[in-house]
């Protein structure tokens, strides 16, 4: 695996119970830039993610972060080689405080609390208020701003616009976009538009396998393609 | 009058144990979704252990007691951490094994101290030659609105006041008690940032050890004894009160014991007094059991580690 790799995953299987989920995928990640993980409703996008963090048990195959094979470690060890996690669901501690949920993700003492200040200013203001009683969206920037307030070079994103009004998936995909200029990406997204926005590759899952990997924007620009690869009608806008 | 404080008294007494032994239990499956039946065997060995010293060591009744729970508590941190490195790490993908194996080792270590010290109490503090065993002033009585309440009952609640004050502080200001608290809402999640949490898994269980140890130690003095089946008589009512104050909550635990520990005494006493019915206190406290699990399934606070 190149050390320009961020990301190599190679030959991965997971099972859930009987079900044969992943089914031996294998891609890569370039370091720098978006990579988006796309395909239908329970093609294995989120398990994908979950399984690269050692949630989920892997039964076969090889991931390896900046070069270095970490199939074997648990999801702390990953975490400290510099890997962020942004779950599909939030996560976030509903009974801790928007403060306690950055404290608790800062690791080494020096948080990037101006960086996700600026990007998330309310974050700032509901500092003393419970996570569980904050908006949707709001929990959403809890949950991105504990993957970048640490200096990750990769960042595991999943479905970050998930459920948010048009305004806050505008805000998200800002914040993806700086995050890019920081961090090595790879988005599970739905929102097509967000995709075609900040991802420059794209891989394609479908039925526990990898069917299709490239450019982002080749593949969201054609509806022929999207059909066929996502079974979503017309192209990305 | 002076019956019913007497009895209120008396039965915070009996809620301060219950509480220091289900505060750990609460958390250790908060954190951990461990059912750890073996935590009795954690009572037991506390107390045997401070029982152990005040027969070995010659000194001031104050200063063997405090040198006795000191020693109890440490050998209940120690056979709490080991429980959890040796038994219940290579377990935790295993649930039903898991609660199996402390029901192995509730039985075993039971076992093993009958084996050592026989069926029979000791008595605690046992300072031979002495008159008196516990400090003069804690065998002394305070009389309040015409109750004369022996004073060990005040330090019983008085420690578990202070533990409770400890926790609380300990939990929300801390960088451990963070994880905890995180910990026992979403486990994986603290693990997704970079935590290892098994650390704290073996330190939750060190001090739920230490604190089921001074329960043992308290309940040494409020019995006057020590015997074998003390940890798992005590355990009962500390599960039934941690499924009352809701897993996980430090809050919860404290005020389900206190009802506990009244509703049992209350019931006791006068369930024997007006209906000649012994033994009614602990039906109680399963009515009482009944009714919060009818009224709120999941306790009064559940997952909340505060």
């Amino acid at each position: 695996m190149s050390t320009e790799t961020a990301l190599g995953v190679t030959d991965l299987h997971v099972y859930l119970g009987e079900s044969h989920v992943l089914q031996g995928i294998s891609f890569s990640v370039a370091k720098g830039g978006v990579t988006a993980l796309l395909g239908r409703n329970g093609v294995g996008k989120t398990t994908t993610l979950r399984a690269l963090m050692g949630l989920v048990p892997r039964s076969r195959g090889v991931v390896e972060v900046q070069g270095e094979n970490v199939t074997r470690l648990p999801t702390h060890a990953i975490v400290r080689r510099g890997v962020g996690y942004v779950p599909e669901d939030r996560d976030v501690f509903a009974g801790l405080t928007v403060e306690e949920n950055l404290r608790l993700s800062e690791r080494g003492g020096n948080g990037r609390y101006d960086l996700v200040y600026d990007l998330f200013p309310e974050l700032k203001e509901r500092g003393r208020q419970r996570a569980g009683t904050l908006s949707g969206g709001q929990q959403q920037m809890v949950a991105i701003a504990r993957a970048l307030l640490n200096d990750n070079s990769l960042l595991l994103i999943d479905e970050p616009t998930k459920g948010l009004a048009p305004l806050l998936v505008t805000e998200v995909a800002v914040a993806l976009e700086r995050a890019a200029e920081l961090s090595t990406i790879l988005l599970v997204e739905q929102n097509l538009g967000v995709a075609k926005r900040v991802a420059e590759h794209a891989v394609v899952l479908d039925g526990g396998r990898v069917v299709h990997e490239g450019p982002a924007g080749e593949l969201l620009s054609s509806p022929e393609r999207v059909r066929e690869l996502l079974g979503v009608h017309g192209a990305a806008h | 009058m002076s019956t019913f404080v007497l009895l209120t008294i008396t039965g915070l007494g009996l809620g301060a144990l219950y509480f220091l032994i289900a505060s750990g239990l609460s958390l250790i499956y908060g954190l951990m979704g461990v059912l750890n039946f073996a935590h009795g065997a954690f009572i037991t060995f506390g107390a045997y252990a401070a029982w152990w010293i005040t027969t070995h060591v010659e000194a001031s009744a104050e200063a063997e007691l405090i040198l006795a729970t000191a020693f109890g508590l440490v050998v209940g941190a120690v056979l709490a951490a080991a429980v959890e490195l040796v038994f219940i790490r290579p377990l935790y993908r295993r649930p039903v094994e898991q609660v199996l194996v402390t029901v192995g080792l509730a039985l075993a270590l039971g076992a093993l101290v009958f084996g050592i010290w026989g069926a029979d109490p000791k008595s605690f503090p046992d300072r031979p030659g002495e008159v008196t065993a516990l400090p003069s002033w804690m065998i002394d009585t305070t009389t309040i609105l015409g109750a004369r309440i022996p004073n060990d009952r005040f330090v019983e609640i008085a420690v578990a006041v202070v533990v409770l004050a400890g926790l609380t502080a300990f939990l929300r200001f801390t960088r451990i008690g963070l994880i905890i608290r995180a910990g026992v809402e979403n486990r994986a999640m603290v693990t997704a940032l970079g935590i290892d949490v098994r650390k704290t898994f073996t330190f939750v269980f060190a001090v739920g050890g230490a604190l089921a140890a001074l329960a043992g130690v308290l309940s040494g003095i409020y019995f006057s004894t020590v015997d074998p089946g003390r940890g798992t008589s005590l355990l009962i009512f500390a599960f039934i009160v941690v499924v009352i104050g809701g897993f996980g909550s430090i809050g919860g635990s404290a005020v389900a014991a206190v009802a506990v520990g009244l509703v049992q005494q209350y019931a006791n006493f006068y369930a024997a007094d007006w209906l000649d019915w012994s033994g009614a206190g602990d039906v109680a406290v399963m009515f009482l059991l009944a009714g919060v699990l009818l009224l709120r399934p999941e306790g009064l606070a559940p997952k909340v580690a505060h």
